[in-house]
């Protein structure tokens, strides 16, 4: 194993340069200062960038990362939340007040008005998560956004592994697997024709365990239904839904009250809530790494209605 | 406090690549249950007595139809010691270019040749390429070695044939290991294999966790292009005028003599600075802002260094391209230069020489460079940018080569003469 020992030029360099080295080395510190690289090129080479920020805890951490990548200036691009009307009520009013904050611009695009003119119809199965890709490509070129920072991860799904951090879509918006532009070293491709947009996921390198220790480490304030709490739900298609604008329990559906929480924030009538004790970060933690299913597996109806959902929904201009 | 490895996966088609994947996903109980349950399915739906573990990686619906893999695709797997980001790259001969992406950001490269097989074409190629991109350590994971009855004397002869050839593209003895390996067994993956008592050596997952992760030199010199200027011009900070960047190489600290290039302007760091705060110094990797003691014109694309090792400024160097594009490079091309934070107009003025990464020679004066192939060029650029040799440090001396009409990434670009280093031995 004498390969593998340290070197002694290793050594003999001074202790000092070889610990900075090392904790820019540490993994979530790695991850943080990619981050805040990704967004700093953006705002050096896009003219409107806008971060999507539902107030969930990916977003919340995107804003966390564009904070401090900015810092002590604001931070220098308004938010959007494609709003589908089946909200968390903490979620809103965890939104509104990072907004306000932190000083920022909020713009929301409301399904429901897509649906009062007539541009979207409900689903018969009252979901509405695949009903924010029509407002969000129109509202990404009412206001000519060219670069659309999202909180995707590539360990969410199969078809995000292949998802670059720049994303080029074209002018519907849509995702072409093989358009994608080879990402190499730190540096990034961002040109795009008119009307074409970038998607940009900063995230992208990081896990959900990633996520909840640097939410950990950083103590970033999320929505607290992402802690335990205690609900009313109802049990369907496996999963524990609450009541809400979006419809209660059907006939056959009786409701409980347990102590659940959130592993992912999305359109209310479609995420699940998972029993769990668990109310603190710490907590959540231990939880995510003894966890025998994926977040997006365990709480989202809308990734399980077939093996290739997500590159189906991608190519159409979903996230 | 776990470290973090970014490693990249190459071989040829059917060597098992996909598998060896799936299965330290699935050693390092990366893999959860309703991901099992979706690959156990779809393992009986196509017959098979097992869970298919590289079902686990194959991604698009496209591949899973044709079986094969035809991108980079990103793994996160990591146990208490490293969190680990895995660049999976396609074998297939045209895809050379998903290995030098791959390559780019790699630490260390897993190379995967089936036992039976032993080195190949594909091999020596993809050797080559990630020697070109100074992927700093390799291992060669000799796959399905139950194949050939755990045989001592097969895995030794594909060993020292392999240290020969890693040997004349310059790696160092240390730097390059060998492992038998079967993916589908688990054998010496996670777990040491009882099949191979002769060999001494870690298991994959061993040498992955404690391989000495070195990015660059801590005593490389201090290198930040400057992305963006911050000048909140807020009450509380009226006249705050940082520079934001993440530091390409070397390290910095307060008091530090520097120069602002390609201007050549001489100052010294007042502060690195962070939203958590002031630091004493910031090495390689880190994301900060910079303040200076002098008021100067500094913008995106200039380049701060250290005053006593500084860069080359020229509008003219010597580089190799990995051409990416499938339209043809030819002398007297037109394109953009991104080094760094700053994007230059350039002319490919003389097309040198193609390396053969087969025979690790080359051949002089090519009419063209065509997909997957790399060759030595002269670029003429429209204004002096700074830039260093690759060999000597590979964030300032990277580039991208763009079309400039239509923005498609055509090549990688590394400063300096890379071939020399690579046929010297051949």
């Amino acid at each position: 194993m004498t390969a593998l020992s340290e070197t002694s030029e290793t050594r003999e360099t001074g202790e000092a340069r070889a610990a900075a080295a090392d904790a820019a080395r540490d993994n979530l510190t790695a991850l943080e200062s990619e981050g805040m690289h990704v967004f700093r090129e953006v705002a050096g080479e896009f003219d409107r960038p806008v971060i999507l920020f539902s107030g969930g805890k990916d977003s919340t951490l995107l804003l966390h990362l564009a904070i401090k990548a900015f810092w002590p200036a604001p931070v220098p691009f308004p938010l959007l939340h494609v709003d589908t009307g089946h909200n968390f009520d903490e979620v809103i009013e965890f939104r509104d007040r990072m907004v306000a904050q932190h000083g920022l611009r909020l713009i929301v695009a409301h399904v429901q008005d897509w649906i009062d003119d007539g541009r979207l119809t409900e689903r018969p199965d009252g979901t509405r998560n695949p009903l924010q890709t029509q407002p969000l490509l129109d509202t990404i070129t009412e206001h000519k956004f060219d670069a659309v920072f999202g909180g995707g991860r590539r360990d969410e799904e199969r078809a995000r592994a292949k998802e670059r951090i720049f994303s080029l879509r074209n002018a519907f918006g849509q995702w072409e697997p093989r358009r994608q532009r080879p990402e190499l070293w730190n540096l990034y491709n961002g040109r795009h024709r008119p009307g074409e947009h970038v998607r940009v996921f900063p995230l992208s390198n990081w896990t959900e365990a990633d996520v909840w220790n640097y939410i950990a480490r950083e103590r970033v304030e999320l929505p607290s239904i992402y802690y335990a709490h205690r609900r009313k739900v109802y049990r369907r298609d496996g999963m524990w839904l609450t009541e809400g604008p979006w419809g209660g329990p059907r006939e056959n559906e009786t409701v409980e009250e347990l102590t659940v929480r959130y592993r992912t924030v999305g359109d209310g009538s479609c995420t699940g809530a998972v029993e769990s004790t668990a109310a603190t970060v710490e907590e959540v933690i231990a939880e995510v790494q003894a966890s025998r299913l994926t977040e997006r597996g365990a709480t989202r109806a809308d990734d399980r209605l077939s093996e290739a959902a997500m590159e189906d929904r991608k190519r159409e201009g979903y996230f | 406090m776990s470290s973090l490895l970014r490693l990249a996966t190459a071989g040829s088609v059917d060597d098992g690549k996909s598998t060896l994947v799936g299965r330290l996903l699935y050693d390092t109980k990366s893999v959860l249950a309703d991901q099992l349950d979706a690959v156990q399915r779809a393992s009986v739906d196509r017959g098979l007595s097992t869970p298919d573990l590289s079902l686990l990686v194959d991604g698009l619906r496209s591949e899973r139809e044709q079986g094969i893999t035809i991108d980079v695709a990103y793994r996160y797997f990591a146990t208490p010691r490293r969190s680990f980001v895995l660049a999976d790259t396609p074998g297939h001969v045209q895809y050379t270019r998903n290995t030098v992406t791959g390559a780019s950001t790699a630490q260390l490269a897993v190379l995967l040749v089936d036992a039976r097989k032993g080195v190949v074409e594909q091999t020596r190629r993809h050797a080559a390429v990630l020697a070109l991109l100074g992927v700093p350590r390799l291992v060669l994971a000799v796959n399905k070695v139950d194949l050939i009855g755990y045989d001592e004397a097969e895995f030794t002869v594909i060993a020292k044939e392999f240290a020969g050839h890693a040997a004349s593209l310059g790696y160092p003895e240390g730097s390059v290991l060998t492992i038998p390996v079967s993916a589908l067994h688990g054998d010496n993956v996670a777990v040491r294999s009882e099949n191979t008592p002769w060999y001494s050596g870690p298991t994959l997952l061993d040498h992955l966790e404690n391989v000495p992760v070195a990015p660059d030199p801590h005593d490389a010199p201090f290198r930040f292009p400057v992305q963006y200027v911050i000048r909140p011009r807020t009450p509380e900070h009226p006249d705050y005028r940082g520079y934001a960047g993440q530091i390409a190489a070397g390290t910095v600290r307060p008091g530090d003599e520097v120069v602002v290039l390609p201007q050549g302007l001489h100052t010294t760091v007042e502060r690195v600075d962070t939203a958590d705060g002031p630091r004493d110094e910031a090495g390689s990797g880190s994301s900060v802002t910079v303040l200076l003691a002098d008021d100067l014109d500094i913008s995106r694309g200039d380049l701060i260094a250290s005053a006593a090792d500084r860069p080359v400024v020229t509008d003219e160097f010597t580089a190799a391209l990995c051409w990416l594009s499938s339209t043809s490079l030819r002398p007297g091309a037109r394109v953009l230069v991104k080094h760094g934070t700053r994007t230059v107009q350039a002319f490919v003025d003389e097309l040198h020489s193609r390396f053969d990464e087969q025979a690790l020679s080359t051949v002089e004066d090519p009419e063209s460079l065509e997909l997957n192939e790399i060759g030595s060029v002269r670029l003429r650029l429209a204004e002096e940018i700074p830039v260093d040799d690759y060999s000597h440090s590979p964030r300032t001396g990277a580039f991208l080569v763009i079309e400039p009409k239509n923005g498609d990434t055509l090549a990688a670009g590394m400063v300096g003469e890379r071939f020399a280093k690579l046929g010297s031995t051949a």
